[in-house]
């Protein structure tokens, strides 16, 4: 069969698109002008600037922090929602559908400054508590949306199996579906970590004080002042990654 | 009446956590921003005590309307550049060998992995007036000195499809990879060109992945906030700038309560509709086969 070559073209293009400006940015965190208009020669500069900045490393901290415990909390939330939506087909859990689905599509902003009124109407303080209360409302819907994908091809059988043999409902849901869930609910926490230490917009509207989580610093940095030290960042966060998606793969390989 | 409510007793336990968490922290807040919308606002930056209408009008307002038609063509046009790039992406993925899609796939999904931030950040540092890309355009004669190349509407658009891409790109493979591909011969051996069996029997068979392609690069750049804010400037401010500008430099909550509101019904009515279709389309599947 004859076949154009135009997709083949797009994809690669995509691709390219996809690096040009992380190459840049990288190629330019050596580089010691600004905004790489010149080659101003060689340096590691930015780079030692970067890890001597002690705000970054407490707002790294705090990043951290906040994805850890609210992927742990909405691990469990949202691994409960989708056993409840597979298992039960009442009015009530078609509210409770609604309930998961609207998280998703509701913009950032929006969440972000309807939490910040409710916060600031109810007299909390504005901080890692909050940030940690806003984190784990947007990350229940994404777990739960993956554990029920892979509830699909669960087969409920199993469960009645284990009631028969004397286990009581929760016994055999506690010990037969979740370690078989595992898979679904790790990539449904992965995901929540990801979305979690990414957040920006969120995070932004409901944080105080002290409680800057490395994307808030980010904009900081973006925003008022030191850009060459972000190209430093860029350069780390894409080492970083790929060597953790080629170690994966060769941890993978090998098995 | 007791006896039922004890059969649902499993029920409840297990879906009162995330009920309870969801009506508190999304459903309540949701519904605050509704509410002050239909309030006025006191001198303070506050809320005042009365219900009103007249926030409404406010809407019609020149310089909304001019930030509302924005926001819309930028989120269209968006989602159309996404389509276009991702349809033929999402079909050269489904042909390719395992080892190259893999590769590809990866490759389209690790920039995921870098700070959102980070992304925005590098494409100002690539635009920059004494940047890499305006001192090439210098050099061949396109631009010159007064060229700006950030803070145009062009530029949010540019890195909107920067971001969304992927989102469209993988739905449309997932689709793309359950088509099956002899149907494209088929319909060349009986006479159609390559271009009308990729338009008359492909697009139609992957269908439902560019419907969720649309859903996900749409929704969210109606709600699009920190690219313009970053990379947009005055000209190309979208309604989520003017929402956190009234909420935070004006102190007016019930104008941005107003422009949230709207912004909620926009981001709801595709996906009520999406819903809607579909639940239609599996009613009319069950008479077909009932």
């Amino acid at each position: 069969m004859r076949r154009s070559r135009f997709p083949l073209y797009t994809v690669m293009g995509l691709v390219l698109f996809l690096y040009i400006p992380l190459v840049i940015v990288m190629a330019n965190s050596f580089n010691l002008s600004r905004y790489g208009g010149q080659w101003g020669g060689f340096t590691l500069k930015w780079y030692s600037k970067l890890f001597s900045d002690r705000t970054i490393w407490y707002a790294f901290r705090n990043s951290l922090i906040i994805a850890f415990s609210s992927t742990a909390t909405s691990m469990v939330l949202g691994t409960t929602a989708a056993i409840a939506l597979y298992r039960f087909k009442t009015r009530f859990q078609n509210l409770h559908r609604l309930f998961i689905h609207l998280p998703l599509v509701m913009p950032d902003i929006l969440v972000g400054i309807s939490l910040l009124l409710f916060f600031v109407a109810l007299k909390v303080k504005l901080g890692l508590f909050t940030i940690f209360l806003a984190h784990v409302t947007f990350c229940i819907s994404y777990v739960a949306m993956v554990v029920l994908g892979r509830l699909q091809d669960f087969n409920y059988a199993v469960i009645e199996a284990a009631m028969d043999l004397g286990a009581s409902w929760f016994t055999a849901v506690r010990r037969v579906m979740i370690p078989m869930l595992a898979p679904g609910i790790m990539a449904g926490g992965l995901l929540a970590f990801t979305l979690s230490i990414d957040d920006f917009v969120i995070t932004f509207f409901v944080s105080g004080p002290g409680s800057a989580t490395l994307p808030l610093y980010i904009y900081s940095m973006i925003r008022h002042g030191s850009p060459m030290v972000i190209n430093a960042l860029t350069g780390i966060f894409l080492v970083f990654t790929f060597s953790v998606v080629i170690l994966s793969k060769k941890l993978l390989e090998e098995k | 009446m007791i006896n039922r409510l004890k059969q649902r007793i499993p029920e409840l336990l297990i879906s009162l956590p995330t009920m309870a968490w969801l009506t508190a922290l999304f459903v309540i807040p949701t519904a605050i921003i509704i509410i002050i919308a239909f309030k006025t606002g006191d001198p303070y930056g506050g809320i005042g005590k009365e219900w009103t209408l007249e926030n409404f009008p406010e809407l019609l307002n020149p310089v909304y309307r001019a930030i509302i038609v924005r926001t819309v063509v930028l989120s269209i046009l968006t989602t159309v550049i996404c389509l276009m790039l991702g349809v033929p992406a999402g079909y050269c993925l489904a042909r390719s060998e395992k080892r190259t899609r893999d590769m590809l796939l990866l490759l389209i999904i690790v920039p995921f992995w870098i700070n959102f931030l980070i992304r925005i950040f590098a494409w100002k540092v690539v635009l920059h007036p004494e940047g890499f890309v305006k001192n090439f355009l210098l050099l061949i004669g396109i631009a010159d000195e007064n060229t700006l190349l950030l803070y145009r509407p062009g530029t949010v658009l540019l890195v909107m499809v920067y971001t969304y891409i992927p989102f469209a790109v993988l739905p449309i493979y997932a689709a793309a990879e359950r088509f099956d591909f002899s149907l494209l011969d088929a319909a060349q051996d009986l006479g159609a060109g390559w271009f009308s069996s990729f338009t008359r029997v492909f697009l139609p068979g992957i269908r439902q992945g560019i419907v969720t392609a649309i859903l996900v690069v749409f929704i969210p750049a109606l709600g699009s906030y920190v690219i313009p804010d970053i990379v947009g400037g005055p000209g190309g401010e979208m309604i989520g700038n003017k929402i956190a500008q009234k909420t935070f430099i004006d102190r007016n909550l019930p104008q941005a309560s107003v422009l949230s509101s709207m912004l909620i019904f926009a981001v709801m009515a595709p996906m009520m509709l999406s819903l809607f279709m579909r639940r239609k389309k599996n009613h009319e599947r069950g008479m077909m086969i009932g």
